[in-house]
């Protein structure tokens, strides 16, 4: 057991010191070139190895992941658009797309505005008070996905009738004289799903908060005040002069937990794995890929990721170039 | 890795964020009783399920399974002289949780660690240097931020089949490493960006070479935008189950959370042992989260604000 840890700091070491030696090497070869090579190649010599990482473990399989979509189960004959045809008749995978959706709506849209109402009250506290609270609404965003699950599981957890309710919800319910719900197998009206998202939102809205937090905190006070006086009321000052100037934040914020939620995997697979209609695309593609060895559908479901991806990166390089142009 | 518009300014202090007012600091507007309220009631929801866990992992089995944790509590004298560190032992032990806690070190570090200088050395020459393709390139980076990790798995893991690395600690590292570079990039090159430009000019008057600038004045200069890179990275990577799941998989290279999710499965484990493997997972990045949390925070503030 030692012997492992002591591999990873090896491991560091050696990593570190073959980086260093590298570039020092690329550095030398580039010193050695005529003056007007040695300014054009030594920014390439600088930037290949983290591109070349780039384009080994992103770029590339990307290509490849498209291709693979396009072929059967283990990759090496073509079938066309079989995969997606299957994909989007098998009712599984329908009923995945429409909890994706669902995540989708839901979770980003509600991670802001708890974000924004946490970060906007807890702004009226004392010092402490708004420390205090901030740490504990924060805190759950250290925890794994995985411990996250394993925590809130246990919240949801029923026995069966008649046995001590040691799970915190039916618990509640035997408080009140109510037989124990098996929650997350309540799938009407995908009330499950509501209890699954309950878990990314604890995870999350911390985040949220401390971004907004900061952004409502950079809000001139004189504008609120100015206001004021015309006679707003506090709600009007929210809605009208607060939240028009930490736009940019709130935009940032949602498509951040956007992007989490599309791949949203862990929480399903830990805690329903995907049963009682509760399935999400990225748990079907984990189901594809180890308990059906399809690759093929494993590599349609990532390529339809990919493109509903798509708009989110043209906006990123939008924002990203406006946000230069103004510097 | 979705942290988009994350840059990296150390010198803006807290308190200075807020616009002056003609009132002076803080808000004017005070918090009434319902405010305190609603907060209070939701730091308690918050931390309910956390303590429910961290006091069912000392309770002992009989204890665990046929009365609610809250009793500890209610009925203090009943339970509290039972409670012992047993679970722990045994998810240690027993249920491999040790090895995999091992295992999680060995995979965090080095895949933590590495990339920083790598990324820190293309970020210095996306800042200061003049190269054919440099704006273009950055674009594509930017825009590689958002590509989900799922791009990968299918085709690497049959490209690590063929070099038998499945299984092994350098699949991940790799992998980790070749995720997280565009983050590292992208962090640095902004943090970098706001370093002050006569500082590198003065340099290079001065005969410095761009390795010399880069070691001595560049590098030292940026420590807070590394270290939230870091943070963020040992989180990301602790705290990853797909990642390890695909590549590495249940079994004697396990981490800590492809182990937790096994205990989940595996027939007879009752609620204190998984409890117990919860707390396993999550303490030391929450320890690490709370050290760090006002560096974390002010890296993850200072730039998503600005936009």
């Amino acid at each position: 057991m030692a012997g492992k840890a002591l591999t990873a700091l090896i491991t560091v070491v050696i990593g570190i010191g073959a980086a260093l030696i590298l570039y020092y090497a690329l550095n030398k070869l580039a010193e050695m070139l005529p003056d007007k090579w040695e300014e054009r190649v030594k920014p390439i010599f600088y930037v290949l190895p983290a591109v070349l990482a780039i384009v080994v473990y992103l770029v590339y399989p990307a290509i490849l992941t498209v291709i693979n979509s396009f072929k059967d189960r283990s990759s090496t004959e073509w079938v066309g658009t079989e995969n997606y045809q299957t994909l989007f008749t098998d009712k599984g995978f329908q009923e995945a797309v429409f909890n994706t959706l669902l995540w989708i709506l839901v979770v980003p849209a509600a991670c802001v505005v708890l974000g924004l109402a946490i970060a906007t009250l807890a702004d009226r506290l004392g010092p402490n008070g708004e420390k205090l609270s901030k740490t504990t609404i924060f805190l759950p965003m250290a925890i794994s996905l995985v411990g996250a699950a394993t925590i809130w599981r246990f919240v949801y957890y029923a026995a069966p009738a008649g046995q001590p309710q040691i799970g915190l919800l039916n618990a509640a319910l035997g408080q009140f004289g109510m037989d124990p719900v098996a929650w997350l197998q309540q799938s009407q009206y995908h009330f499950n799903s509501f209890l699954l998202m309950i878990v990314l939102l604890w995870s999350q809205v911390g985040f949220s908060m401390v971004l907004l937090s900061a952004a409502v905190k950079g809000v001139p006070v004189d504008t609120m005040e100015a206001a004021r006086i015309d006679g707003a009321s506090e709600r009007q000052i929210f809605f009208r002069v607060v939240v028009p100037q930490i736009k940019g934040t709130i935009i940032t914020v949602y498509i951040t937990v956007l992007i989490g939620v599309m791949k949203v995997f862990d929480i399903v697979y830990v805690m329903t794995n995907g049963n009682f209609n509760t399935n999400v695309l990225g748990n079907e593609f984990w189901n594809q890929l180890s308990t059906n060895f399809n690759n093929g559908s494993a590599a349609a479901i990532v390529v339809v990721l990919m493109i509903a991806v798509i708009p989110i990166m043209i906006y990123q390089v939008r924002h990203f170039r406006a946000e230069e142009a103004n510097a | 890795m979705t942290f988009p518009a994350t840059t990296v300014i150390d010198d803006t202090p807290k308190a200075a964020t807020r616009a002056p007012s003609a009132r002076g600091e803080g808000n004017p507007a005070k918090a009434g009783w319902l405010t305190k309220t609603f907060l209070t009631v939701l730091c308690v929801l918050w931390m309910v399920p956390i303590i429910g866990t961290l006091v069912t992992s000392f309770r002992p089995l009989d204890d665990a399974n046929n009365s609610g944790w809250w009793q500890v509590f209610t009925h203090p004298f009943d339970n509290l002289g039972n409670l012992t560190f047993d679970n722990y032992t045994r998810a240690w032990e027993n249920s491999n949780m040790g090895q995999a806690f091992i295992n999680s070190l060995a995979i965090t570090l080095p895949a933590t660690f590495i990339p920083i200088l790598i990324a820190a050395f293309a970020a210095y020459a996306f800042t200061f240097m003049e190269f054919w393709g440099r704006d273009v390139l950055f674009l594509g980076i930017v825009g590689l931020l958002v590509v989900p990790n799922y791009v990968a798995f299918v085709p690497m893991l049959k490209i690590y089949g063929n070099l038998g690395m499945n299984g092994t600690f350098p699949a991940v590292w790799l992998a980790h490493i070749g995720f997280g570079m565009s983050l590292a990039i992208y962090i640095l090159r902004n943090y970098m960006a706001t370093l002050p430009k006569t500082v590198i000019e003065s340099a290079k008057i001065d005969g410095a070479s761009h390795f010399q600038t880069f070691f001595r004045l560049i590098l030292p200069m940026s420590v807070p935008a590394l270290a939230s890179f870091a943070i963020f990275q040992f989180l990301w990577v602790w705290n990853d189950l797909l990642v390890a799941l695909v590549f590495i998989g249940p079994g004697a290279n396990e981490p800590v959370t492809v182990a937790l999710a096994g205990l989940r499965t595996s027939v007879g484990q009752g609620w204190e042992l998984t409890t117990a493997g919860g707390f396993i997972v999550i303490i030391l990045p929450v320890i690490v989260f709370l050290a760090m949390q006002r560096f974390f925070v002010r890296g993850m503030t200072a730039g998503a604000v600005k936009g």
